[in-house]
């Protein structure tokens, strides 16, 4: 016969709820273990998905993603004359924030150097890479910018041609693609009014100088966009992503690479590394104490349950022992409660937790090996929640019975 | 019954005394009582509340141990002061069968279930066990209220179904501490002369604790204790 069967069924209302709180409460402990694979996830989705081999940055910066990276366009044309090299493309990485339909959107923009990346590699949900170099994007789902929706960025209207699915950055912002053109355009958008009086201002600088009096074609040049001044240089990019050829010796290219005095030189693990140790690490480890507090708290009130269960039939256990029962009959009637409550509590925790989680403004990924951890933790606490009441249950004497 | 041996005496008492606190606060509830119970006897034990009645009854359920003295059943010492001889809980398990003045039953098992958990816990089968407790029900004609929950049934109706608990295991000692008190006279004499029945039929011995004088020409053997003290009375003794 089991005791801990017919006695749940006995109290099948107080049992349920019991059991709902305690899914509940493991709920949030299975979230906290979700969101924090999420941000892992997302920190370095993108350096997975973009499949480079290497990643070229501005000297002695973590960029382009842990901080901010300059690097000059020819670096591109400098990274395909070395050896071993297959592709390299431009990488331009920047956030904005702007307002779409009277709420804030904030938008992680990133170049794809056209035309050898139109966005091919991206996991498209819906519509198609980038056609064009200018005014297409492809923009993240968790964007909400539908399919052929316009959008103003800078002085340009850009045309959404495809939306992603989970293209999210490190920061949790949706990710939209655009050729690094437009990216740079977005990035470097500055008003008339600015432009008119940095030319102003350029003029000026030339007229007070001795070259500008002898040679006034200099004035006029001054005057000109910026672009058309072949002694300004072109706006920099965040990055170099280098894809090398199959036969090539991945360490021998970044040897050489990182031996130019102006730029460092990553692999996409180090990336990685860079990404999970500076930027998540303080939110991983915050995610991780949080989550060893909940399951603390939760093998507590685990334990508090477990015990008031107890205390309500402390008269039959008393019975029992007095009728002879052995102590292990005890132990195994308030140990399989113990059990049957955790292991319930976790598939309430799962259930809720699948309907619920996907509602949450981040990610929050239930991974298998997380859920056997979580289960093995439970069993834990299930286990260290049932010595309080089997500690009561012990300590009680049959005499009781008789009172 | 459960054979340990066949000794004279299914229950003796030697010379048993028990003392609670020390000191200023010591109070002696029993001193000295001694008791021998022949197999297939029912024995009375009378006596104002507070006697100790129920601290000698105890003492024999192997609950509530002596002070000093010694309990022997069937022939073999368990008990030499508050010493045990032998593993109590065990041995209460597989020789002693309790009744009480309230039916103490389990709640949340049913009327079977109350019988059957006692065979079950002395390592009987789920299946021999629910058929003797079957037997045992219909026996004492609460056969038809098997699958009721305690609450559902009445004080008497709980009451026979302690006492089918009570006789589940085969016991050679039966205890009944006022088990009569919350039923009526009638089914109060129908409870004292089922233990009768069951002492004479199986050979137990059986010790009852009872306020009630209506009902003592079923008991074979009566006692009284007084401010702890022991003494064998007659029906024509007894006050």
């Amino acid at each position: 016969m089991n005791l801990a069967r017919k006695d749940i069924r006995y109290n099948f209302g107080r049992f349920t709820l019991a059991t709902v709180g305690v899914g509940m409460l493991l709920m949030v402990v299975m979230g906290m273990g979700g969101i924090y694979r999420g941000i892992i996830e997302d920190a370095t989705l993108l350096i997975d998905r973009v499949g480079a081999d290497l990643w070229i940055v501005q000297r002695n910066t973590r960029g382009p993603f842990a901080e901010v990276s300059r690097v000059p366009t020819n670096l591109v044309h400098r990274a395909l004359a070395v050896p071993g090299v297959n592709a390299a493309r431009e990488f331009v990485y920047h956030t904005i924030q702007r307002e779409q339909n009277g709420k804030a959107l904030r938008i992680s923009v990133l170049g794809l150097s056209w035309p050898t990346d139109k966005g091919e590699w991206l996991p498209l949900s819906a519509g198609r890479p980038l056609a064009q170099n200018h005014y297409e994007m492809i923009a993240d789902e968790t964007l909400k910018l539908a399919l052929g929706e316009k959008i103003k960025l800078g002085k340009e209207i850009y045309t959404v041609v495809g939306t992603t699915k989970n293209m999210i950055s490190s920061s949790g912002d949706g990710i939209a693609f655009f050729t690094v053109a437009d990216a740079q355009a977005i990035q470097f958008d500055t008003p008339g009014e600015s432009t008119r009086l940095e030319r102003a201002a350029r003029y000026g600088r030339g007229e007070r100088s001795d070259l500008g009096s002898n040679q006034p074609s200099l004035l006029e040049n001054a005057e000109k966009s910026s672009a058309e001044l072949p002694t300004l240089p072109l706006p920099q990019i965040s990055a170099v992503m280098v894809t090398i050829s199959p036969a090539a010796d991945l360490d021998q290219v970044a040897k050489i690479i990182s031996g130019w005095g102006d730029v460092s030189v990553y692999t996409s693990d180090g990336q990685r590394e860079l990404l999970l140790k500076g930027t998540v690490e303080k939110v991983r480890r915050q995610i991780g104490l949080f989550r060893m507090l909940l399951t603390i708290i939760a093998a507590i009130i685990m334990g508090l349950i477990l015990y008031t269960m107890t205390l309500d039939k402390i008269h039959s256990i008393a019975l029992l022992k007095l009728i002879g029962a052995p102590n292990y009959v005890i132990l195994g009637l308030i140990m399989q409660q113990a059990l049957i409550l955790g292991a319930l509590g976790l598939i309430v925790a799962y259930s809720v937790g699948s309907k619920v989680f996907p509602m949450f403004p981040r990610r929050v990924i239930l991974a298998q090996s997380d859920l056997i951890q979580l289960a093995l933790i439970v069993l834990g606490i299930s286990v260290a929640a049932s010595f309080l009441g089997i500690w009561k249950a012990l300590k009680v004497s049959p005499n009781e019975a008789l009172s | 019954m459960n054979n340990l041996s066949s000794p004279q005496y299914v229950i003796e008492t030697e010379a048993i005394t028990k003392i609670y606190g020390s000191g200023n606060t010591e109070v002696v509830a029993m001193r000295d009582a001694s008791m021998q119970v022949e197999p297939g006897k029912v024995v009375a034990l009378l006596g104002p509340s507070g006697s100790g009645k129920s601290t000698f009854l105890t003492a024999v359920g192997l609950i509530n141990p002596p002070t000093s003295g010694r309990i022997i059943i069937q022939g073999k010492a368990i008990l030499d002061g508050d010493n045990a001889l032998v593993n109590l809980r065990s041995f209460r398990r597989q020789h002693i069968g309790f009744v009480f003045q309230k039916s103490n039953l389990i709640p949340f098992l049913s009327a079977i279930e109350n019988v059957q958990v006692a065979m079950e816990i002395n390592g009987v089968s789920p299946s021999a066990a629910r058929t003797r407790a079957h037997e045992l029900l219909d026996y004492l004609g609460v056969g038809d209220r098997a699958n009721n929950s305690p609450s559902m049934l009445s004080g008497g109706q709980q009451q026979r179904v302690a006492v089918a608990r009570a006789l589940a295991n085969h016991p050679s000692v039966i205890l009944a501490d006022e088990p009569t008190a919350a039923l009526d006279s009638h089914r109060g004499r129908q409870v004292m002369e089922l233990f009768a029945q069951v002492a004479h039929e199986q050979g137990a011995g059986v010790i009852v604790v009872t306020h009630d004088h209506r009902s003592l020409d079923v008991f074979d053997i009566l006692y009284e204790m007084e401010d702890g003290i022991l003494e064998k009375k007659t029906r024509e003794t007894i006050a």
